[in-house]
């Protein structure tokens, strides 16, 4: 594992990555707290695991298939309903261009 | 006695045999929440009016003869984080601040196709992460054994629902310990189920490869009576397991003696509050006084399972809490008319801080460069953890310890530095990582502050029947006189 910790620029970085904007006083405080946790994350590396196979889900689980019936679902509207921000049936979002 | 501290099996009977009236019930948790619950906060939001409707329902059924669903009438407290059709689902975020669910997950579809009432949601620390409810957006539910305490996190709304009689059941999530590490603290049942075990389908996600719906309950039987509600396959759920479900109010009966207990040394080393190690070791000599065969285990990567599972468990919530973006449903901040904008306002506005903590931290473990030295090797320690497990369960049946190191820890002791809140976990999530089942049962009281203490019991993968059978016996060889209440102060 790499030793390097996080500077500023990488909590710049990774708030853009995850469209968050965080102000001057919180980068400082996710800075200190996020170079804390890394550390503590580093522990890791006292395990050997170079033939070791990750797990990412415990059990053996196959692709699961059903028939293709048609079934109801939810309707347009119920689910446009769920925010104001519509218009004819469509989401409305700010310009993108 | 009020009909509220009734226990789930008492009241099926009495409903059952016409001695009280399910709408008699749910007046009572009613009159007991607007008394107590402005002190203790467990409930976000409350569903009086349907519940009163459904109540008088099931009174109907009853009282024209028809057949019953096995839980009629049950009022049940159900944690904020499981998707109800009509009522407010919010995580205890305020980006989901007015979200209501058009549909119901599958786990409330079947508690309603049994015949229960959902009494209202629990709060809960934000998306499932906390250890101690302080970070809802919304309020602090306090621990009515000492309201000066934390009740424990995340469903600890719901663990407290239960503990002071304002639901007679309730259901929770369990990522880390989130069901356990509550109940624990606050002297309630808590039961984890094996992953897959229960559909996840409209459990809203915070670690998908960790997350478990599970139970808080007054007692042992209640656990069971309600695990068979709620266990079984869902084509919804493509993690969901084709594993048939055996009747666990049934392998409940019967004794232990036939059961090897393996006690790992692992979780009594230090970190771990005397009180407790004393409870616990006196807990598993009664275990063994009712048959139980004792031997010592190693878990020897146990040490390593917490960094692992922070890991893990920030990168899926990362990518889980990426749809949050205020087009759809929920919160929106938008101020400039950029989408950009708009995104990174509402999402920076809508998550606290312990969320946003997560998603950074997960988040960095993902992106480029970091990925195989973070995430990858985390996921390769979760291949020795479960290993450790599968070793151990070689030998031994059950594994027995504490369900926490510590009892209930004062509001505000800890949420000032995360990782120190992180180490709360360390004796439940290893459990999640190997996606085992595992249940916490109350074992004793601290000797000044009158604290719950909590035994851990874990068995093999879809083996709760044996995990329940265990804590029954166990409960059954208190006398009624240790079931202590707590005295609410309003």
């Amino acid at each position: 594992m790499v030793e390097r910790m996080i500077t500023e620029k990488d909590v710049e970085y990774v708030a853009k990555l995850a469209k968050l904007e965080l102000d001057e006083e919180q980068k400082k405080i996710f800075l200190e707290q996020l170079n804390d946790i890394l550390s503590y994350f580093t522990k890791l590396n006292e395990l050997n695991t170079e033939n070791v196979e990750p797990t990412s889900h415990v059990l053996y689980l196959n692709n699961t298939f059903h028939e293709d019936i048609p079934e109801p679902s939810l309707s347009q509207k119920t689910v446009m309903s769920l925010t104001g921000h519509n218009k004819n049936g469509y989401f409305r979002v700010p310009k993108i261009l | 006695m009020q009909l509220n501290e009734l226990k789930v099996v008492e009241f099926i009977e009495m409903v059952r045999k016409k001695k009280i009236s399910v709408e008699q019930v749910i007046n009572d948790i009613f009159l007991h929440i607007d008394r107590i619950d402005q002190k203790l906060n467990a409930y976000l939001s409350t569903n009086k009016e349907g519940a009163l409707q459904e109540a008088r329902k099931i009174d109907r059924m009853v009282k024209e003869g028809e057949k019953l669903p096995p839980l009629a009438g049950l009022p049940v407290a159900v944690k904020d984080i499981i998707c109800t059709k009509g009522i407010e689902t919010t995580c205890a975020s305020r980006i989901l601040q007015g979200f209501i669910p058009p549909y119901d997950a599958t786990v409330i579809k079947k508690i309603k196709d049994a015949g229960a009432i959902i009494i209202g949601k629990t709060n809960m620390d934000e998306f499932g992460m906390g250890s101690s409810n302080e970070n809802s957006a919304y309020q602090i539910t306090l621990n009515p054994w000492d309201t000066n305490r934390v009740p424990g996190g995340s469903s600890g709304g719901s663990a407290v629902a239960v503990a002071a009689d304002e639901a007679l059941a309730a259901l929770g999530t369990d990522t880390g310990g989130s069901v356990r590490l509550p109940a624990s603290f606050c002297g309630v049942v808590g039961m984890k189920p094996t992953y897959g075990r229960v559909s996840r389908y409209g459990v809203i996600a915070y670690a998908s490869s960790l997350d478990q719906v599970g139970t808080l309950t007054k007692s042992v039987s209640d656990a069971a009576l309600m695990m068979n509600i709620i266990c079984g396959y869902d084509e919804k759920d493509s993690t969901s397991a084709k594993i048939a479900v055996p009747d666990f109010l049934t392998s409940c009966q019967g004794n232990i003696s036939n059961l090897k207990f393996g006690v790992p040394k692992e979780y009594f080393e230090k970190g771990l509050n005397a009180e407790v190690k004393e409870a616990v070791l006196k807990a598993i000599e009664k275990i063994a006084d009712l048959g139980g065969k004792i031997e010592e285990v190693s878990l020897p990567n146990m040490q390593y399972a917490l960094p692992a599972y922070y890991l893990i468990g920030m990168a899926e919530a990362s990518s889980n809490l990426a749809k949050f973006d205020g087009i759809q449903y929920g919160l929106r901040i938008d101020e400039n008319n950029d989408l950009e904008d708009m995104y990174k306002k509402t999402r920076t506005a809508g998550f606290g801080s312990e969320v946003i903590r997560r998603i950074m931290l997960g988040t960095y473990a993902l992106s480029s460069g970091y990925y195989d030295a973070y995430y990858l090797k985390a996921q390769k320690v979760r291949t020795l953890i479960k290993k450790d497990f599968d070793e151990v369960f070689k030998k031994i049946d059950l594994i027995l310890c504490p369900t926490s190191p510590i009892p209930a820890f004062k509001i505000g002791e800890k949420i000032d530095d995360p990782l120190t809140m992180y180490l709360t976990d360390a004796y439940t999530m290893p459990v999640n990582l190997a996606g085992l089942p595992g249940l916490s049962i109350n074992c004793d009281f601290t000797k000044n502050d009158n604290l719950p203490i909590g035994l851990q019991i874990i068995g093999r993968a879809f083996e709760e029947d044996k995990i329940l059978r265990t804590a029954y016996n166990f409960e059954t060889h208190f006398s009624s006189s240790d079931f202590k209440k707590p005295e609410i102060q309003v």
